[in-house]
């Protein structure tokens, strides 16, 4: 029912655009609307994350000691090293969306990638994080079960101190955050491989990139996000 | 198709939204938001029933003080589920949802919502989530009031009916942030031309306000589901004392969202009502401004004051102060609303039709529940009010009561422009009186119970309070039957109604210059927006054609 009529073509009347929902007027007013669309989005993001900082902060104040000492169960290089892959990746996110205005497709597709790859290094690090520390019965809550190699393995100054109650409690955080915050680098891994596939068949350009753009936005939030992580739990 | 013979027959008039495709799947996986309000409103519906029968079942236990006709687990149970569906089921979605999308583009003048795609997911979540509900009655039931507070919701014993429930909460929690979204996203950049902000109907301004705290404050909810679901399964330590856990964290984050919530059911209520009282006064409403300010000064106050559900739970008394002082602040934004509709209906020409019979009701129920609001917000008398009857009354005067009343006004004030069939107006009038006095059967009596220290949530009482009781339960089947009525009324009315006209109220937002029932795409071409409270040029033909703009009149 949307497909443009031969009457119109001879009337010299623009055919629809490929990519213009039935229900806008024009390509900008769809932009417009997609924008304001992710911007809520991610307020409701903010807020949803916002919890899990409150309790951060909440459990931080009840047990002090205890973020104390968990914090050296966590390596700041590796945090550090993801730290710079996600800023990294921003850029090219940002880069992406420049080429797509600009309609420069082999750009857009090279930085597509080169955040998809980024955020896959970031991904590597967790896993080789998260799979050290689970060996080692460093879980969370009730099933925290350090292993005597692990607590050898903490600076000396450390190794002399009583070990606080409820360890358990900080990996649940820590998991929590962490684990809330991959899951949204996951979903945006899957995000990109669908601009990657949409920017190979030519969909983008100078009149359609609101697709890119949303998806960057999405993707500067959860950077944004693990930079807050980042010195939370690996720096103070 | 052949379209020359249809054509000349009825005019190029498109076919209604109702006979655009057919069968099942065109409706499951519609994108048009008629359609999907339409289904909401069937939901909805049901999600009432579900919970009026837990209501009517604990209404006769208690007319027994010893109780009797369930067991004390059972009532346990039933009570917890009748707050759960009704809240998240029901009261929540009930107007954004099934009359919002339904009538916030046809105000706009609008195809659809900005994002007709995830409107349908919204729809779709709802629909899971309510699945996860009746999955909870299906294993079990629990029995911890509707609020879950841990440590008891997520001690051992409490195990997949607790799970259900939370991982349900989640799900419509984002049925109704996406919601929100799209009538965020519909309102700022879908407005037609000659519609500026203070051009928009106050219902949408209602709705703008509700999806503020929709967006900002669901998101709480469903982290809050989230660490619950993960703590009663990995036992996280993180609302459980026995494992370093903070259960009071609980309540702040339940409160921060479930507070802002009654703003949720609340304001589209009084959306509602700015609609339905100035068409039938016949008269432009009163201080719009005041009306549509004070709708975002609610959604905004309305965040600052979560912890006077906690007076009691040993927060820092300096935060219970501040609380109360919030609290109160409140009650400003609600009078000025109340003050304005009173206003609008002085020197009106007041039209008795239902809708406005139920708005009537509206003030006469929100006014008491208000005011009782005062005694539970203020510190020194909640203590002594805190869980009991009084409080029962107090929120569902505001909660039940008024977003009851102002949901059935809607329902009936939109209901020609959704089925393009008239009511019947004596059974709709008869229902709304049946509605006010049952309600007020059913919970004036509480408040007294209340005040006299009968505390809530028990199967059995005092025998002193058993007259309060009976009382109440005679209330209850007035208001069901009331209930049962006005549902009645609409459902014949699909078969035995007179056709509506495209206006059978004269009121002159752009929803009523669509057909009745629309067309597919709403309107032939986009309309250009006027006051949407000048009456003066709008004439009743006949009761059949409805009111007509005069000629020569604007727009």
């Amino acid at each position: 029912m949307s497909t443009p009529s031969g009457g119109e073509a001879a009337r010299g009347v623009a055919p629809r655009p490929r990519f213009l929902a039935e229900h806008f007027e024009s390509m900008g007013a769809q932009l417009d609307t997609s924008t304001m669309g992710i911007w809520l989005f991610l307020a409701s993001e903010v807020l949803f994350f916002g919890g899990l900082f409150t309790a951060y902060g909440v459990y931080r104040a009840n047990h002090p000691e205890l973020f104390r000492y968990a914090q050296y169960f966590l390596d700041w290089r590796l945090g550090a090293l993801n730290t710079l892959a996600l800023i990294a990746s921003s850029l090219s996110a940002a880069w992406s969306v420049r080429c797509a205005q600009l309609g420069q497709r082999k750009g857009l597709l090279a930085a597509l990638a080169v955040t998809f790859a980024l955020a896959g290094v970031f991904m590597g690090v967790k896993y080789l994080e998260y799979s050290h520390k689970l060996h080692h019965g460093v879980a969370w809550g009730a099933s925290y079960r350090a292993s005597e190699e692990i607590l050898r393995s903490l600076p000396e100054a450390v190794r002399g101190l009583p070990v606080p109650d409820h360890m358990g409690t900080f990996f649940s955080v820590y998991y929590l955050m962490t684990g809330l915050h991959g899951i949204h680098v996951l979903v945006g891994m899957g995000l990109y491989l669908w601009l990657i596939r949409r920017a190979r068949l030519g969909h983008f350009g100078p009149g359609y990139y609101g697709p890119v753009d949303a998806v960057a936005l999405y993707w500067h939030l959860v950077d944004m996000i693990w930079i807050f992580l980042f010195p939370l739990f690996y720096l103070v | 198709m052949t379209t020359a013979a249809a054509g000349t027959a009825q005019g190029p008039a498109a076919e209604s939204y109702l006979h655009h495709g057919r069968g099942l799947r065109s409706w499951l996986f519609t994108v048009d938001h008629k359609r999907i309000g339409i289904m909401y409103l069937a939901l909805i519906a049901a999600a009432l029933f579900l919970g009026g029968v837990f209501a009517m079942v604990l209404r006769m236990n208690l007319w027994w003080h010893g109780g009797g006709l369930v067991s004390n687990d059972a009532y346990n149970k039933l009570f917890t589920l009748h707050g759960a569906v009704m809240v998240f089921l029901f009261v929540i979605p009930g107007i954004p949802a099934a009359l919002g999308n339904f009538v916030l583009p046809l105000q706009l003048g609008a195809k659809d919502v900005a994002f007709p795609r995830v409107n349908l997911l919204s729809f779709w979540l709802y629909s899971l989530g309510s699945a996860l509900f009746v999955a909870v009655l299906v294993v079990g039931g629990v029995d911890t009031g509707w609020t879950l507070y841990p440590p008891y919701s997520l001690e051992g014993a409490r195990g997949l009916g607790i799970l259900l429930a939370l991982a349900a909460l989640f799900v419509v929690g984002f049925s109704s942030i996406l919601t929100g979204l799209n009538f965020i996203a519909t309102i700022h950049t879908m407005r037609p031309p000659g519609m500026g902000w203070f051009g928009l109907p106050l219902f949408l301004w209602a709705l703008y306000a509700t999806g503020i705290i929709q967006i900002v404050a669901t998101p709480v909810l469903g982290i809050t589901a989230a660490m619950g679901f993960l703590e009663r399964l990995f036992h996280l330590g993180l609302f459980m004392p026995e494992y370093g856990g903070d259960p009071v964290l609980f309540q702040h984050f339940f409160w921060f969202y479930s507070h802002p919530a009654v703003y949720i059911m609340i304001l589209p209520a009084m959306g509602i009502v700015s609609e339905v009282v100035s068409v039938f006064s016949r008269k432009p409403i009163f201080g719009y401004r005041f009306i549509a300010m004070s709708s975002i000064a609610i959604a905004v106050i309305g965040f600052f004051v979560w912890g006077h559900h906690m007076f009691v739970s040993g927060q820092s008394k300096w935060a219970s102060l501040v609380f109360s002082f919030l609290t109160m602040l409140v009650a400003v934004p609600s009078a000025i609303k109340t003050f304005n509709w009173l206003a609008t209906m002085y020197k009106g020409a007041i039209v008795l039709k239902t809708p406005m019979i139920y708005v009537l009701s509206f003030f006469a129920i929100f006014g008491i529940g208000g005011l009782t609001g005062l005694f539970l917000g203020s510190l020194a008398t909640d203590i002594p009010l805190h869980d009991t009857y009084f409080v029962v009354a107090h929120f569902h005067f505001v909660m039940v009561g008024s977003v009851l009343t102002a949901f059935l006004a809607g329902l009936h004030y939109w209901w020609p422009k959704m089925t393009g069939r008239m009511y019947g107006e004596t059974t709709g009038r008869l229902s709304a009186l049946l509605v006010l006095v049952g309600f007020n059967v059913t919970f004036i009596p509480q408040f007294f119970a209340g005040v006299a220290g009968m505390p809530r949530r028990y199967a059995t009482y005092a025998a002193v309070f058993q007259t309060n009781n009976r009382v109440s339960t005679v209330g209850s089947f007035i208001l069901a039957a009331g209930l049962c009525l006005a549902v009645g009324g609409l459902l014949a009315s699909l078969a035995r109604g007179r056709r509506a006209p495209a206006n059978p109220w004269g009121a002159a937002s752009l929803e009523w210059s669509a057909a009745s029932p629309p067309s597919h795409h709403n309107f032939d071409r986009t309309p250009t927006a006027g006051d949407p409270y000048d009456f003066s040029g709008l004439r009743l033909v006949s009761e059949e054609a409805g009111y007509v703009r005069a000629a020569g009149e604007a727009p």
